[in-house]
C-alpha cells in the first residue's frame, strides 16, 4: 500500500499548474487527494508527477455573482458545508454536502477535486447536474466554460480537456419561494451512496410549481436529471401521488448500474423512493413546513 | 524534498520522498508511532491526526504537502510526561478501548470535536467519530468518554491542551 514514485511540484499560480500539466502527460493535478491517494496507494494510478495545487489562493473561495454563487475549484467541502453564503443561495448543495465522506475526509476534499473525480456516487456531482452548475477551466491561455450535463460523460470521465484544469464551478440561485430535498441510502453513515437524489422547486403565490430540477445518483454513469418527471411537475400542485407517478415514469425505461452492492431492481426501486421523497421534502421546505423523517 | 513542519510544537526539518505519507513520515522518520497504519488508503480511519488543528487522514496526504504547517499527533495532547489529557483519562475511565488501534485517532477526533464545540449532543459524537473503525468496544464506551471529557473540560479550569 505504498505509492510508486513521483515527481512533486507545488504550484504558485494557475498559470504554473497549466504549465506544468502541459510538459507532462502523465502528471496529474492533486486537490484534497481524498481518492487520488488512496489510488496511488493501490497503484490503481501511477502518475509520474504531482501538481499540488492546494497553496494556489486564486482557486479558494466562495463568492456571490450576478444570479449565480460561484466557488473555486479547491475550496474544502468543510468549507463549502459552513459557509452562510452557500447555505442561504444553494440550499440543496448546503444538504448535500455532510452526505460526502467523513469530516476528516471534507477536511481536505475539495469540491473541485469531487467534480474532476466524477465519481458516479458523488454528491457534488450529482448537485451539479440537479442545479444546471458550470464549470470553469483554464486550457493553456484560454479560460472556457461547460455546463454540468456535458462535463460527466462516463464514470470517472469527464469532458475536461487534457492538460486543462478546472478552476470554478458557478450554481445558478433561484430566487422566490424555493426549497430543496436531499436523500441517500448506503451501507454506513458517510459511505459511498447506493442511491441518492436531490430535489429543488419553487413555489409560486398561487401554491403552484413554478420551477423544478430533480435528478438521482449512483443509478448510471453519471448523476441523471429526471427531465421527463420535472416536465410533468411544472405547473401542478406537487401532491403526494402527482410526485410519485413523475418519478416511476421518468425512472421506468432507465437502466440501473448492478454490483455487489445493490442489483439493478433495487437500485431502480429506491431511486423512484428517494426522488420522490427528495421533492416532497424540497415541497414542504419551500411552504415553510418541516420535513418528515424517514 | 526537504520539509520543515511544527510537529507536536516544535519545527522540525526533514528530507522526504515525495511518495512517503505524513503518515510513514510521522512513524517512521519521527518515530511517532501513535498514528497508527490501518488500511492505508483512508478507510478506517487509524492514522489521524490533526492537521493545522484539524482532525484529517495522514495516510490520506504526502509529507511534502505538509510544509510550513503544523501536526499534532497523540503524543502532542498530554499536558506534561507522565500525564493524560482529560480526554484521555475519559477513555480510560469509562473503558472506552480495547486492543487500543483505534484509540490515537478516536482521541484526536475528540479533541477536534471539542474545541469546536464543547457540549456536543450524542448525535454529535457519533457523527464525529464516524469516520473511525472500532472492532471491538461497539463505540458506546468510546461514546461515553467523550461526553464525560466535554462535561469536565466545560469546567472552569480549562486545561492547556483543550485551548487549541
Amino acid at each position: 500500500m505504498k505509492a510508486a514514485p513521483f515527481e512533486y511540484s507545488r504550484a504558485a499560480s494557475i498559470e504554473e499548474a497549466c504549465a506544468l500539466l502541459s510538459a507532462d502527460e502523465n502528471a496529474r493535478v492533486i486537490a484534497g487527494g481524498q481518492t487520488l491517494v488512496a489510488m496511488m496507494a493501490m497503484r490503481l494510478a501511477r502518475p509520474t508527477r504531482l501538481i499540488d495545487i492546494n497553496r494556489i489562493a486564486a482557486l479558494s473561495y466562495i463568492r456571490a455573482e450576478a444570479d449565480t454563487i460561484a466557488i473555486g475549484a479547491t475550496t474544502r467541502q468543510c468549507v463549502v458545508e459552513r459557509d452562510a453564503l452557500v447555505a442561504k443561495k444553494a440550499p440543496l448543495l448546503a444538504r448535500a454536502i455532510p452526505w460526502i465522506g467523513h469530516a476528516a475526509t471534507r477536511a481536505r476534499g475539495t469540491i473541485g477535486g469531487s467534480l474532476a473525480n466524477a465519481d458516479p456516487a458523488a454528491e457534488c456531482a450529482l448537485i451539479a447536474i440537479a442545479l444546471d452548475a458550470r464549470l470553469s477551466y483554464r486550457a493553456g491561455f484560454k479560460d472556457a466554460e461547460i455546463a454540468a450535463r456535458d462535463f460527466f460523460v462516463g464514470p470517472m470521465v469527464t469532458a475536461l480537456p487534457a492538460g486543462a484544469l478546472l478552476t470554478a464551478v458557478r450554481f445558478p440561485v433561484w430566487s422566490g419561494k424555493i426549497g430543496g430535498g436531499f436523500h441517500e441510502v448506503n451501507a454506513r453513515r458517510s459511505d459511498f451512496a447506493f442511491v441518492s437524489a436531490a430535489a429543488q422547486v419553487e413555489i409560486g403565490g398561487d401554491g403552484a410549481c413554478k420551477r423544478i430540477a430533480i435528478a438521482v445518483g449512483a443509478v448510471g454513469d453519471f448523476p441523471l436529471r429526471l427531465t421527463s418527471a420535472e416536465a410533468a411537475l411544472k405547473g401542478g400542485k406537487l401532491d403526494d401521488v402527482a410526485i410519485k407517478n413523475a418519478v416511476t415514469q421518468a425512472l421506468a425505461d432507465i437502466e440501473a448500474l448492478a454490483d455487489l452492492h445493490a442489483s439493478a431492481e433495487y437500485r431502480k426501486r429506491v431511486a423512484i423512493t428517494l426522488a420522490a421523497r427528495a421533492v416532497t421534502d424540497a415541497r414542504d421546505h419551500a411552504l415553510g413546513k418541516t420535513p418528515h423523517a424517514h | 524534498m526537504r520539509i520543515e513542519l511544527e510537529i507536536n510544537g516544535s519545527v522540525r526539518a526533514l528530507e522526504v520522498e515525495p511518495r512517503t505519507t505524513l503518515l510513514d513520515c510521522l512513524r517512521d522518520q519521527l518515530q511517532l508511532t501513535g498514528a497508527h497504519a490501518g488500511c492505508e488508503h483512508g478507510v478506517c480511519g487509524a492514522c489521524t491526526v490533526l492537521f493545522d488543528s484539524v482532525a484529517v487522514r495522514s495516510c490520506l496526504m504526502f509529507a511534502v504537502q505538509a510544509q510550513g504547517s503544523s501536526v499534532t499527533t497523540i503524543e502532542g495532547v498530554t499536558p506534561g510526561p507522565g500525564e493524560l489529557s482529560p480526554i484521555q483519562d475519559a477513555f480510560c475511565e469509562t473503558h472506552g478501548m480495547q486492543c487500543g488501534y483505534c484509540t490515537p485517532a478516536m482521541i484526536l477526533v475528540a479533541h477536534a470535536l471539542l474545541s469546536d464545540n464543547p457540549a456536543p449532543t450524542r448525535e454529535e459524537i457519533v457523527e464525529a467519530i464516524s469516520g473511525n473503525l472500532c472492532r471491538c468496544t461497539g463505540y458506546a464506551q468510546i461514546v461515553e468518554a467523550i461526553a464525560l471529557a466535554a462535561e469536565r473540560m466545560r469546567g472552569a479550569n480549562r486545561p492547556k491542551d483543550a485551548r487549541k
